[in-house]
């Protein structure tokens, strides 16, 4: 029951948004929709945790097991904390003139809708249906990113549109010969390209239609993923739309993408018995590790940077599931986890940072801990846990993640450490003088609203020193179910 | 082995969806661009409306049905009524000469064909030999994206790249399951409301439909 509140809660909240999206109380009844939906998430989880995996619905519409309902808690959480934090944030974009009510009520409907998409994706069981969801996510978001109507942020908004439409017209492609493959096995009909079904019968799919389709697959989610090369709409999108969009782009849309692209790895290996699709995963993971640790060293504009290292981290995920094997997964399912957190409160500090600089310019933002100390440690701290500092929780994933390329592939360590040293010089280089610089800017008039970044970062921190062990036993699960 | 003459009508619709794909490569005009795909569409409806009726698949009545409303009239009357709204109208200068996008073509279908040979050959439905033709047409499609710089070429070529993918799953499986055809018709056609909507936005800022404009975000 609870998967249809789940996904009928933000629904409707888009419907009831875009009619009264314009209202002044608008921000706070997007932030009880949040909650609503993350109230759902946390009995649907409740329920998987007692019962076990499920199917709902019909012949089995909806799918949950722990892998995706952890990620949907996730989802719901973020989406919910980001609710929080654009409240006041929207409020002051359009004191400043940068948006009106219109706009606004675009922005709130798209962004219920975008949460509705992203839950869909993560518990439908049908694989065309997630093809439908994740393209329906696109769309929502187009129209946030181009928000301001600025003209970078209309060509972002084309770039995303464009790229990510192109990629996910090859994971359409993709899906296809999937349900091609299934169909000879599973007959023809609705059921054949439920995964469930698949699942029970991968090892009997055709092996040659299934690597085709995998690759297919790949570089369709993987657009979306940004995984490098196919990541060149990211940064765009991340840096010209507003902030909580930025927020929620790393922090859950990257995830859902990566999840998809991990429910076919599952089947695909099921067909071959080999590490084929392991491997592309890998490839393409270290390939994001390394150029965006390089392309970050380059950037000005201070929501790029972190837009960069989204791309890092999410190709670090790639590459841990790529590997496989039980302790690779549960360090990536658990870095999925930390990213998400720890990215999207950056974003929040970040967001603050800029609205009140006026600019997203690095070398214009400066002395951050005297115009506003919660906003200053608020970036610092963020910073130093993405960076993967000890004792967050960035520093535990992190390092299973290369421990374990070290025991299995120790060709890739030497050059995921570069990386990860390099990302760690020019960020914190970049950041420490936005934060400690001289400046003569007044105090900020306003009290930012930094509790999420607060909660977010309480969490990575509490994760890196101690995880409870009933959400580790609940990742270990997770990762069991991705051939662990 | 004969074919049965349903069937070579089939393969005839396929062989005219491919040369539309050649025709949009070669078309200057954004009006006849549209046209184009509104013929692409009914050659798309009309063929898998005669596999439903020659094979007894029922629920491909539906996808032509949809296939005809969405493709042939709804969505080539709104980019009509957009291309008057917007006046751009004018010729389409592609950014590779037009001889030498028919040449990467054509390589392009070579590849196509040979790609979908070890795909077509494992498939038990009686349309497999027009796979290799809905590869090409989803290449050729992708090429007319790459090499045009207007706005609306780029969409109605995202689009023939989507008539493409349906073509391949009509002849290799028989169509998608009903549910998943549904949604991704919502999802294009969404998808084409939005961008109107994007057009527009990108007019008012930029006075123009060109994407030169638009290339200010990139790696210095």
């Amino acid at each position: 029951m609870e998967i249809y509140w789940l996904l009928g809660i933000p629904l409707s909240g888009g419907v009831f948004l875009a009619l009264w999206g314009n209202r002044r109380n608008a921000p706070e009844i997007n932030a009880l929709f949040s909650l609503l939906t993350l109230i759902a998430a946390a009995a649907l989880t409740a329920r998987i945790i007692e019962h076990g995996p499920m199917t709902v619905g019909g012949e089995g519409w909806f799918f949950i097991d722990p892998f995706n309902v952890f990620l949907v808690a996730l989802t719901a959480f973020v989406a919910f904390t980001t609710s929080l934090f654009s409240r006041p944030y929207m409020r002051i974009e359009k004191e400043h003139g940068r948006l009106n009510d219109k706009r606004l009520r675009l922005y709130h409907s798209s962004y219920q809708i975008f949460i509705a998409a992203m839950l869909l994706a993560l518990t439908t069981n049908n694989m065309g249906i997630l093809w439908v969801s994740m393209e329906a996510a696109t769309l929502a978001t187009v129209l946030l990113v181009s928000l301001y109507r600025s003209p970078a942020s209309l060509e972002a908004a084309w770039k995303y549109f464009i790229l990510c439409g192109v990629g996910i017209a090859q994971a359409l492609f993709g899906t296809i010969l999937l349900y091609f493959a299934a169909e000879k096995v599973l007959g023809s009909g609705g059921t054949a390209l439920l995964w469930t079904h698949l699942n029970e019968v991968k090892t009997q799919l055709e092996p040659t239609v299934l690597q085709l389709a995998f690759v297919f697959l790949l570089v369709g989610y993987g657009t979306k993923v940004g995984l490098a090369p196919l990541h060149n709409w990211l940064p765009d999108a991340h840096a010209e739309g507003p902030t909580p969009v930025s927020a929620v782009l790393s922090g859950l849309l990257l995830n859902v993408a990566l999840y998809a692209v991990m429910r076919s790895k599952v089947l695909v290996d099921g067909a071959l018995g080999t590490d084929m699709a392991g491997n592309l995963m890998m490839g393409f993971g270290l390939l994001s590790v390394v150029l965006a640790a390089f392309l970050i060293k380059r950037q000005t504009d201070v929501k790029r940077m972190f837009a960069y290292s989204s791309i890092e981290h999410m190709g670090l995920v790639t590459f841990a599931f790529g590997m496989g094997g039980a302790v690779a997964s549960f360090a990536g399912l658990l870095h999925m986890t930390m990213h998400s957190l720890t990215k999207s409160a950056i974003f929040f500090a970040v967001g603050h940072a800029t609205q009140k600089a006026g600019t997203q310019l690095m070398d214009d933002i400066r002395g951050l801990i005297k115009t506003n100390p919660t906003i200053g440690w608020g970036l610092m701290l963020g910073t130093i846990a993405i960076l993967g500092v000890p004792p967050f929780g960035v520093f535990a994933s992190e390092f299973l993640i290369i421990t374990t390329a070290m025991h299995e592939h120790p060709w890739a360590t030497p050059f995921l450490l570069l990386a990860l040293g390099v990302a760690f010089a020019s960020i914190f280089g970049k950041v420490q003088p936005m934060v400690f610089g001289e400046t003569e800017m007044p105090r900020l008039p306003y009290q930012p609203a930094l509790t999420p970044v607060f909660i977010h970062l309480g969490l990575v921190l509490m994760l890196g020193l101690f995880i409870p062990p009933y959400l580790a036993t609940w990742y270990r699960q997770a990762a069991a179910l991705l051939g662990g | 082995m004969a074919l049965s003459y349903p069937l070579q009508v089939v393969n005839l619709l396929a062989a005219l969806l491919l040369l539309i794909s050649f025709a949009m490569l070669s078309q200057r005009r954004i009006a006849g661009l549209v046209t184009l795909f509104a013929v692409q569409g009914a050659a798309l409806s009309l063929s898998t409306a005669i596999v439903a009726w020659s094979t007894g698949q029922h629920h491909l009545y539906y996808s032509a049905a949809l296939t005809l409303g969405l493709k042939v009239f709804a969505m080539p009357y709104y980019f009509f009524r957009l291309i008057r709204k917007l006046d751009v109208d004018r010729d389409v200068e592609p950014m590779i000469t037009i001889p030498t996008t028919m040449l990467i073509g054509i390589v392009l279908v070579i590849f196509a064909f040979n790609l979908a040979m070890p795909i077509s050959q494992m498939s038990g439905t009686v349309t497999r030999s027009t796979l290799g033709i809905a590869m090409a047409s989803v290449l050729l499609a992708f090429l007319m994206m790459i090499t045009r710089s207007k706005a609306i070429p780029q969409v109605i070529g995202f689009l023939a790249m989507e008539n493409g993918l349906f073509f391949a799953a009509t002849s290799a499986t028989y169509g998608m399951p009903m549910v998943v055809e549904m949604g991704v018709a919502l999802d294009v056609l969404v998808g084409v409301f939005v961008l109107g909507i994007f057009f527009f936005q990108i007019r008012e800022t930029f006075d123009s439909l060109d994407l030169k404009h638009m290339e200010k975000l990139k790696e210095r």
